[in-house]
């Protein structure tokens, strides 16, 4: 119990410092970096809740793929003058407004999934497992699973369109 | 948790590590070998019998040169660079199983590091990590090639990931798990992987080669247009350590292909070896069979460096999204029919 106390600390010291310095930094790279270090410490939060799956996907999707395009982006913008925009008022307002949403999701969520654990751990199934968890999500919760991937899709179209216009245009 | 455990466990890494580190090391001297028999030459002959010390004279070589450091604000991260790329070539090995069951003094011994549940996507999230060692040494370097170099790489492992993952996934469709030590018992005889999936295998080869940045998908170093690439600015044992994980990643990536597709540690008449020969000899022949595989792989990639030229950029990012993508979703759905038939002929009534 104590060493996972242990590496619980360690990992949440080094989740908030480098959270704390993702903002801090000057530099948007070392920021990126940061973020990176970040998403691998909660990684490991969730190997410690030995939910090994949801572990490798994080480190799959977030570092492996989102960070990585950031950076590029940032390497190849040459955004390294170390300078700060300025946001205008309504996008600081819309922030705030969206990490509260967040919050009241993650709340909801966690109301909503303790009668649901308590559930697995009297059957002693293993809840982390792939098997239960693509069962559960494919079955139970097969729509809003689709609605998620058409959000997805949408967001994607989305994207190309934004980058295609500029070329119709001219 | 057992002692023993612990004492079996740490035993098998450092064998697993000494084993991919020879391997890389001699996959230096077998690709100059190979390239002198493709273009009719000797290749090194002077260290060693037939230059087998060579690569040890190349290590020391290496190893003395000077540490040339360039005018960089990122002094730390210029060190990171190759640290990342060495330590995320040596991870993955964690989860391949190496031959199956020993029996030594009235215990199971299971040549594998680590059996996790999701052993598959491990490999493919360590893989994916990889190209940071490429992006941050090639930022750091403070040098517009190294950093056009890195940036081709990332993207290029970028492109051929989401190709991999899917060509995996009809493969896995089939086998029904993301433990490699059950995808290779699955695999008996000659029940191997590639003759039910070839469409599979071959999306997955191409994305190997893509993803270790072999010839012919080389563009993070091409040396026509970028002088050494994202090393460009490495000088010593830093350079050592790119040029080795390349190696490294070589032989884990071959490793993953026979274990994948070619049935791993599984040869014909396995199941007669262990009856008449005992379980102990027939796993080593097994574990020779999965070298022998390996070997195989790494020949094939030095044989393809010296046969195909380097593609264009353009080329590149149109084969990775606009042909093996779709070819790797039509491979999943052809598969999905497959499994699926008797339902389906139920559904339409025949």
């Amino acid at each position: 119990m104590s060493t996972i106390l242990i590496i619980f600390c360690v990992l949440a010291a080094v989740t908030v410092l480098t959270a704390f310095l993702t903002i801090f930094s000057r530099n948007p790279i070392h920021s990126a970096l940061y973020l990176v270090i970040c998403f691998f410490s909660i990684a490991g939060h969730y190997l410690l809740l030995n939910s090994q799956f949801l572990a490798v996907v994080h480190i799959i999707v977030y570092s492996g793929a989102i960070m990585i395009l950031f950076l590029f982006t940032i390497m190849l913008m040459n955004l390294n003058k170390e300078n700060e925009v300025h946001k205008p008022r309504i996008t600081r307002l819309g922030a705030i407004v969206s990490f509260c949403l967040i919050c009241l999701v993650l709340l909801a969520v966690f109301i909503n999934s303790k009668p649901i654990v308590g559930e697995y751990i009297s059957t002693g199934e293993d809840y982390q497992s792939i098997k239960v968890l693509g069962k559960v999500l494919l079955n139970e919760y097969m729509v809003p699973f689709e609605f998620a991937s058409i959000l997805l899709l949408v967001a994607m179209i989305g994207t190309v369109l934004l980058s295609k216009k500029e070329k119709t245009e001219k | 948790m057992d002692s023993s455990i612990i004492i079996e466990k740490s035993v098998i890494i450092l064998v697993v590590f000494a084993i991919t580190m020879l391997m890389a090391m001699y996959s230096t001297l077998a690709e100059r070998k190979v390239a002198a028999w493709l273009q009719d030459r000797i290749g090194p002959n002077r260290a060693g019998k037939g230059g087998l010390l060579q690569p040890l004279a190349d290590g020391l070589k290496l190893f003395s040169k000077e540490e040339f450091e360039p005018n960089t604000p990122n002094r730390f991260l210029f060190f990171v660079g190759p640290a990342i790329a060495m330590s995320t070539a040596l991870m993955t090995s964690a989860v391949i199983p190496w031959g199956d069951r020993f029996h030594f003094f009235g215990r199971d011994i299971i040549l594998q590091a680590t059996d996790i549940d999701v052993a598959l996507l491990y490999v493919i999230g360590v893989m994916s990590v990889g190209v940071y060692g490429i992006m941050i040494g090639g930022w750091a370097s403070n040098n517009k090639f190294s950093l056009m170099g890195a940036v081709r790489a990332a993207s290029q492992m970028i492109s051929y990931e989401v190709a991999m993952g899917l060509s995996i996934i009809a493969l896995l469709m089939m086998t029904g798990t993301l433990s490699l030590r059950e995808i290779s018992a699955q695999q008996p005889g000659m029940h191997w992987n590639v003759f039910y999936q070839p469409l599979s295998f071959f999306i997955f080869l191409i994305c190997a080669f893509a993803e270790t940045n072999r010839t012919p998908f080389d563009l993070a170093e091409c040396e026509t247009e970028l002088i050494g690439g994202y090393h460009t600015e490495y000088s010593s044992m830093k350079m050592g350590f790119y040029l080795f994980a390349e190696y490294a990643n070589m032989f884990i990536s071959s490793t993953i292909l026979a274990v994948l597709f070619f049935g791993g540690y599984n040869y014909p008449g396995m199941s007669w070896a262990v009856e008449n020969w005992g379980v102990n000899i027939a796993n080593v022949i097994g574990i020779a069979v999965l070298f022998a595989k390996i070997c195989g792989f790494i020949f094939l990639y030095m044989w393809v460096r010296w046969t195909i030229p380097r593609f264009r950029y353009d080329q590149l990012m149109h084969l990775g999204w606009r042909v093996l993508i779709p070819l790797s979703i039509i491979n999943i759905i052809i598969t999905g029919i497959v499994i699926l038939r008797a339902e389906i002929a139920i559904y339409l009534g025949f």
